[in-house]
């Protein structure tokens, strides 16, 4: 713990403050997006906006692998769940997610589907074995974090010749989804939307390394900083960010350099590359189909793979049509421009996926953000 | 211990505390029910209520004030480090009437069995909640037992219903706090929680943590002998000090305002917190009460906590403050402030 509090340090947290509020340019505004679910939950949890000065507006991007998963996904995950004989596993809150019809794979679980959470892929092949007459279907999702652990799983089953285990592989990859946002005609053309910069992924970081990340900040001229999900590295990597800025120049910095290496996790990239191959194109909820932006599994490894195993039907579902997360994922709207945020779509009875997760932007906002605006709406009342 | 001044029944043989197990006619009204209760639960709860035998126990009311809270026990693992559903069962009820500032009187236990639980798991629960009651003193003055079949229970269940006797010129309740109040802690938070999670099988780390269960009646007691004027008494079991303080917020029409460093947590919690992806303020606490009182009584409240073995690691955490929005926040111990919102389901861990 003591690793972890040193990271939380509030005396220090001041002085990064400090820092920040004397080298951010009080003529200008600072956009910078955290990419990842992890950073804004962090910004949430601990206050960090607080210690900002008005001048620096946070956006939360779309790195929360449970929001981003599109809604024909989820529909075929649930229809996995409800075939005779399957245990569907997955991890935690894709749980409480949410389809159109209000349908998610708790409801299923109350009604009698078989799913069980599991805390890693391994907890998952454990119940292959376990249960030999059963067919167990992993529900992968997540960026290049979780990624290596399925490729292991994967590897594991083929070793050990468990026909009984499948992975419905919903993998995505963040460069592609970084460059997506920053191509998009928000951003480009209109410049509808601002973005400076980017905190970059702590998580994703230690796999993939920082050198995926030089490509955007040299093409679109972006500085990133990768940071770890802990408060005072997202500090540090405000004050980076604002330093580039204000030198005009846009590098890729490592904040993170206790865990992110240039070039990664060696090992696990080629676990990675083992099992997994890009497919053309991929929707994202929120970004709709970018190109070579997601995994599946290779055809060596088709026994273990539910989308050839069974019968998948390609889902192509619209969200809710009042449902303003896909806007909030690409940075274009905040969670209050939303019509349904904290009305018809709170964290108890969820209709976008960025309220179910507590890293989606609506769940963090309205858990710790809403506060902030009412308290500054009283103060504006007051004056 | 002398069961039954009546004659007793004839049983064809003793029961098997050892292999035996939970049979559908031990809940099905005939001779082996009788033989059920008079071997298991009359020889742990043995008292003067039970032993009359009727469908009903009958006391005189004390006069005064009182209170009754009914609390049902599911728990898996039945067994955890420091604790059972059993004890469980006693202190969750015991701890609900004396929130109140009661002195706890009576209790009544139900029990749903599941048919082939092991007889000797079900004696050392029954044990394990008579030795808790004894420990009070609370006597349970009547009770019943149904058994369901194998597969539509989870081995046992328990209810328990208590009534208690609140003292005179004492009123505490949930729509008492008031802006200025001091909130106070009576220890460290999570601990049940925590233990009972580690103690499934799901994970494969260990740890020395035991839940905190117990019976608060004592403290509780000592805290009413020092500031009868307590506003609130609130034991954070499911939910955890989040929700408990939620529930008061709504109840009082207040606000309040949490010190993140203020708050005890013990070390394996906030690591075990940190590996699950939880955070302790939405852990469950079985032996913990949050207590609301006006900001004179502070210091003297919280000397009585600490003076208590139950209460030696109490804090003040808070104040509750003026809200309409009935927000609870909390300063971080990063210089930042959040919301502790209400939880929405179940916490389930982040991936990332």
């Amino acid at each position: 713990m003591k690793y972890i509090e040193a990271f939380r340090d509030g005396r220090l947290a001041r002085k990064i403050a400090a820092l920040i509020a004397r080298e951010a340019d009080s003529n200008r505004q600072y956009y910078l997006m955290e990419f990842c679910g992890g950073h804004t939950h962090a910004i949430s949890r601990y206050g960090i906006a607080d210690l900002l000065p008005d001048r620096i507006h946070m956006i939360h991007g779309p790195g929360c692998p449970v929001c981003v998963l599109p809604m024909g996904r989820l529909e075929n995950a649930i229809q996995l769940a409800q075939m005779p004989g399957v245990v569907l596993c997955t991890y935690g809150d894709m749980l409480r997610i949410p389809t159109a019809k209000g349908n998610s794979l708790l409801k299923i679980k109350a009604q009698g589907a078989d799913i069980r959470m599991v805390y890693s892929s391994t907890e998952a092949l454990n119940i292959a074995q376990q249960n030999p007459q059963k067919t167990i279907v992993f529900l992968a999702i997540g960026f290049e974090t979780t990624t290596p652990a399925t490729a292991v799983v994967i590897k594991q089953a083929q070793a050990l010749g468990l026909s009984n285990f499948t992975v419905f592989c919903n993998h995505v990859l963040t460069p592609s989804a970084i460059s997506h946002i920053l191509q998009s005609p928000e951003i480009r053309q209109l410049g509808l939307v601002q973005l400076d910069g980017f905190i970059g992924p702590a998580h994703v970081s230690t796999v993939i390394g920082s050198r995926p990340y030089e490509y955007f900040a040299e093409e679109f001229q972006k500085p990133v900083v990768i940071a770890g999900f802990e408060p005072l590295d997202v500090m540090q990597a405000i004050l980076m960010l604002i330093r580039q800025l204000n030198t005009g120049r846009a590098e890729v910095e490592n904040e993170f350099t206790r865990a992110v290496l240039p070039q990664g996790n060696i090992k696990a990239k080629r676990l990675v590359a083992e099992v997994f191959e890009l497919r053309p194109s991929f929707e994202w909820r929120g970004l709709g189909h970018v190109p070579y932006s997601a995994l599946r599994i290779k055809s060596c490894f088709a026994d273990f793979d539910a989308e050839q195993r069974f019968e998948i039907p390609a889902l192509s579902l619209a969200d809710h049509k009042a449902c303003e997360c896909g806007a909030i994922l690409r940075g274009v709207k905040h969670p209050r421009d939303c019509k349904i945020f904290g009305t018809a779509c709170t964290p108890d009875n969820p209709v976008g996926s960025c309220m179910v997760s507590s890293e989606g932007a609506c769940a963090a906002y309205f858990r710790y953000g809403r506060f902030r605006d009412s308290q500054n709406q009283q103060t504006t009342a007051q004056h | 211990m002398q069961s039954s001044t009546k004659k007793k029944l004839a049983y064809a043989r003793t029961l098997d505390f050892k292999t035996g197990r939970v049979e559908m006619a031990h809940g099905s009204g005939g001779r082996a029910m009788a033989q059920l209760i008079d071997q298991l639960f009359m020889a742990a709860f043995d008292n003067d209520f039970l032993r009359r035998m009727n469908d009903q126990a009958s006391f005189i009311s004390p006069g005064g004030r009182m209170v009754m809270a009914t609390d049902s026990h599911v728990v898996t693992p039945l067994f955890f480090p420091g604790g059972d559903i059993g004890c469980l069962s006693v202190h969750g009820t015991v701890n609900d009437v004396v929130m109140s500032g009661a002195k706890p009187l009576y209790l009544s236990a139900g029990f749903i069995l599941e048919e082939g639980f092991p007889l000797a798991d079900l004696k050392r629960i029954v044990e394990s909640m008579a030795n808790a009651a004894q420990a009070v003193p609370v006597p349970v003055i009547t009770g019943d037992t149904k058994v369901v079949e194998q597969g539509s229970g989870d081995g046992v269940f328990i209810t328990t219903t208590g009534v208690g006797l609140v003292p005179e010129n004492v009123y505490i309740s949930s729509e008492c706090a008031k802006p200025g109040d001091s909130i106070l802690i009576s220890g460290t938070i999570g601990d049940h929680g925590i233990a009972v999670m580690l103690a499934r099988d799901d994970f494969s780390f260990q740890s020395s943590l035991e839940s905190d269960t117990a019976s608060l009646h004592e403290l509780v007691a000592d805290m009413v002998n020092t500031v009868p004027g307590i506003h609130v008494l609130r034991d954070p079991t499911r939910g955890g000090v989040a929700a408990a303080l939620n529930e008061i917020a709504q109840q009082s029409e207040t606000g309040m305002m949490l010190y993140e460093e203020r708050i005890p947590v013990k070390p394996q919690v906030s690591a075990a917190c940190e590996f699950l992806g939880f955070d302790p303020m939405y852990v469950a606490n079985e032996g913990k009460l949050i207590a609301i009182c006006a900001p004179e009584d502070t210091d003297k409240l919280l000397d009585s906590m600490r003076a208590h073995p139950l209460g030696r690691n109490a804090a003040v955490i808070g104040e509750v403050i003026a809200d309409s929005h009935c927000f609870v926040q909390m300063k971080t111990r990063f210089g930042g402030t959040h919301v502790v919102d209400w939880l929405s389901g179940d916490q389930l861990p982040r991936i990332c």
